[in-house]
């Protein structure tokens, strides 16, 4: 199935080449959950601080372990960061 | 003890400069900088005075900690009663006056009355003495910073200066120093106009000698840094991205206010973000982000120092606007960019660089623009007001041609130096200023976000997002996570936000330090540096005795519980798009258990027995 990964802030060196500043339409395998798809990336677990899928928080651990993806799901994912 | 005991009083009106000794009694209980200075502000000025007559008082005051080595130990506030609220005012700035201030031997200045004509105040040491500022009257707060700097010829002298806005009665001038950090809230620079003050130049060369306990002070000072150099936000997202990587955070979370607050969410975000200022330009190879800058002590240095393209039509035939300095950070970008629909990120930097030239408040210049946008969308502005500019949401031309008219003065100017408040009603549409007590919203929308509603409706200086910085629970988990749209436990969650930066903010350090530092780091640095107790319970109240006595201050303004409230369109006008669509704030789930979370009555005053136990 397809998906959108997005990669913010230091995590952008983790996305696959292309075109999009942030983005990218990706193929996973039908419902990965989402802790799997961050371990694909390599990206460590502290620092997949904000995570969101289609914009709604999934908290770390259990949530991310079960939750399952599903087509065209777009996974947002921010290293801890702050600002104000 | 930290305090250098002593504050200078300058009378305007009568042209003398004394010191006088610092009241430690207020000290003990209200620690220094917004705190202390309030203190005084409360017991020396009327609160129902005109703020820019000679009645008001405008107070420059440092914290405890400000020119030690605690880190970020560099911050100053100005005090006074707010032209554009009438509610007390409370601006804090950081670069380097601050500490210069407090090596010459102050702890705070009191400027009293109005001189008859412009002059600037000049501090060596013990010395101090005012000056005419003749020749500065009618230049830019850059302007002025270089000649007072050129005149005394020496480089460490340390410039607060106001621009030409200030002079030109726009209500949120603020008072810049160092040339790009600002004390820029609420209109304290066009109280600093309104007295004919045109700058403050101090050169200090005492240091800090008077620490409490040297040892321990050394020992929490330095386990400070460590905890901010090991936490992940301070030690590296704030330095390599600045505050402005909140930008694609808080539109993907569905709470990026745009266009004036019409819409929630911004397609341009990502155009104006921090990862867009750190790529490399097709003109020049360079980056909109030049490097990362620190503040007096600080060993965060999350500030932004950027350049323009040169070949960007807004200063393409201005060098003086292509060399490297202040850039822009979250909340300006936001008011300058997403509330007025405009994604070009040199555009948005270029009028940053004319927001610090001439000192006027980005967030509340933005958001004022962004309401003149609404209106002239609707027609009810036309070309005749706006001197023939097309004021369109969007139009970074439009946007760059207002502004470059504003700090001259021309144009539109006189309008859009109102606020949105008075804008709006002058042009009979008041349900179009997005402000709280008269001030401009920041950069979260608070249909989104329920706490950071409650936190504007409540704050003494009105709509602020830096006397109770909820997002910091509410969006980035810290130190935990709360739901965005839940309003339980909101309440609680406000009240202990804005008491513990009630203290920061008297402490002489930066906010950005909570990201890292609970307040079990602060109160030994505290503790350590000044005479008294200043365990973690005390400095609690100590911050919650300084809000309630800015309450206090606001009730004999005449404010009233009815002046905590939002615009109705934050609490009727729903989120059309993404995933907070459908949402409201919803404030009267909130402020009723917020009242009594302050120990206050239903209608928000503040009993005997909250006084008593808080000792006001």
């Amino acid at each position: 199935m397809n998906i959108n990964i997005e990669f913010y802030a230091s995590l952008m060196k983790y996305l696959p080449p292309g075109k999009s500043r942030f983005r990218r339409e990706v193929k996973v395998d039908d419902g990965i959950t989402l802790s799997r798809l961050i371990e694909q990336y390599n990206i460590a677990e502290d620092q997949a601080h904000l995570v969101l899928v289609n914009g709604l928080f999934v908290n770390c651990g259990a949530d991310r372990d079960n939750r399952a993806l599903v087509e065209g799901d777009v996974v947002s994912i921010w290293p801890p960061v702050a600002g104000g | 003890m930290s305090w250098t005991r002593k504050i200078l009083r300058v009378d305007l009106s009568k042209g003398s400069c004394t010191s006088e000794a610092l009241n430690m009694d207020w000290a003990n209980q209200y620690l220094g900088q917004r705190g202390l200075a309030s203190k005084y502000l409360t017991e020396e000025v009327d609160p129902k005075c005109d703020a820019l007559g000679p009645d008001n008082k405008m107070i420059m005051a440092t914290g405890p900690l400000t020119g030690t080595m605690a880190s970020t130990g560099g911050r100053y506030s100005v005090i006074c009663k707010s032209p554009l609220t009438g509610a007390i005012a409370c601006s804090n700035s950081g670069g380097f006056f601050g500490a210069e201030m407090k090596f010459a031997g102050y702890d705070m200045i009191i400027f009293e009355g109005k001189s008859d004509k412009p002059v600037y105040l000049l501090i060596q040491d013990d010395k101090a003495e005012l000056r005419s500022a003749e020749h500065l009257w009618g230049k830019s707060a850059w302007e002025a910073d270089d000649i007072v700097r050129a005149t005394h010829q020496d480089p460490q002298l340390r410039v607060a200066c106001i621009g030409r806005t200030a002079e030109q009665g726009c209500l949120y001038a603020a008072v810049m120093n160092d040339k790009h950090r600002a004390a820029g809230r609420s209109g304290v620079g066009t109280v600093m106009a309104s007295k004919n003050l045109k700058a403050v130049a101090v050169r200090g060369t005492g240091g800090i000698g008077n620490v409490n306990d040297a040892e321990a002070f050394i020992a929490a000072t330095n386990d400070g840094k460590a905890a901010l150099a090991e936490n992940a936000v301070t030690g590296q997202g704030l330095p390599a991205f600045g505050t402005q990587v909140l930008m694609n955070v808080i539109n993907g979370v569905g709470a990026l206010p745009a266009r004036n607050m019409r819409d929630v969410g911004f397609e341009g975000a990502e155009n104006i973000s921090a990862e867009a200022m750190a790529e490399p330009r097709k003109s020049d190879g360079k980056a909109n982000l030049t490097t990362n800058g620190a503040c007096f002590g600080c060993t965060i240095a999350c500030g932004r120092i950027s350049t323009v393209d040169p070949t960007h039509f807004s200063v393409k035939d201005k060098p003086q606007y292509q060399g490297a300095s202040g850039g822009l950070e979250y909340e300006a970008a936001w008011a300058l960019g997403a509330d007025t629909g405009v994604d070009d990120l040199d555009a948005l930097t270029y009028v940053n660089f004319l927001c610090n030239e001439d000192g006027m408040d980005p967030i509340t210049y933005g958001a004022t623009v962004a309401a003149a946008m609404e209106m002239f969308e609707d027609g009810t502005i036309t070309t005749k007001e706006t001197g023939g500019i097309e004021l369109k949401f969007g139009s970074a031309e439009a946007f760059v041609a207002i502004t470059e008219q504003f700090v001259t003065g021309e144009g539109f100017a006189k309008d859009l130096g109102l606020g949105s408040k008075r804008l709006c009603e002058k042009y009979k549409r008041p349900e179009l200023s997005m402000t709280v007590k008269g001030q401009e919203f920041p950069a979260y929308d608070p249909r989104g976000i329920q706490g950071i509603g409650l936190a504007y409706a409540t704050s003494n200086r009105g709509a602020c997002h830096l006397r109770g910085y909820t997002i910091a629970s509410e969006v980035l988990g810290i130190p935990v996570k709360t739901e965005m749209n839940d309003t339980d436990g909101k309440a609680e969650l406000v009240k202990a936000f804005q008491d513990a930066t009630a203290l920061v903010d008297s402490a002489g350090l930066c906010v950005f330090t909570t990201f890292a530092w609970g307040m079990d780091n602060i109160a030994p640095q505290i503790d350590a540096a000044c005479e008294g107790d200043w365990s973690v319970e005390n400095c609690l109240e100590t911050g919650e005795r300084i809000w309630n006595m800015e309450r206090l201050f606001n009730e004999a303004a005449g404010f009233t519980a009815d002046d905590d409230k939002l615009p109705k369109r934050l609490l009727k006008e729903v989120i059309k798009a993404g995933p907070t669509e459908g949402q409201v704030n919803r404030l009267g789930e909130m402020l009723p258990k917020y009242y009594e979370a302050r120990g206050w009555t239903a209608d928000g005053k503040i009993p005997d027995e909250t006084r008593q136990r808080l000792s006001l």
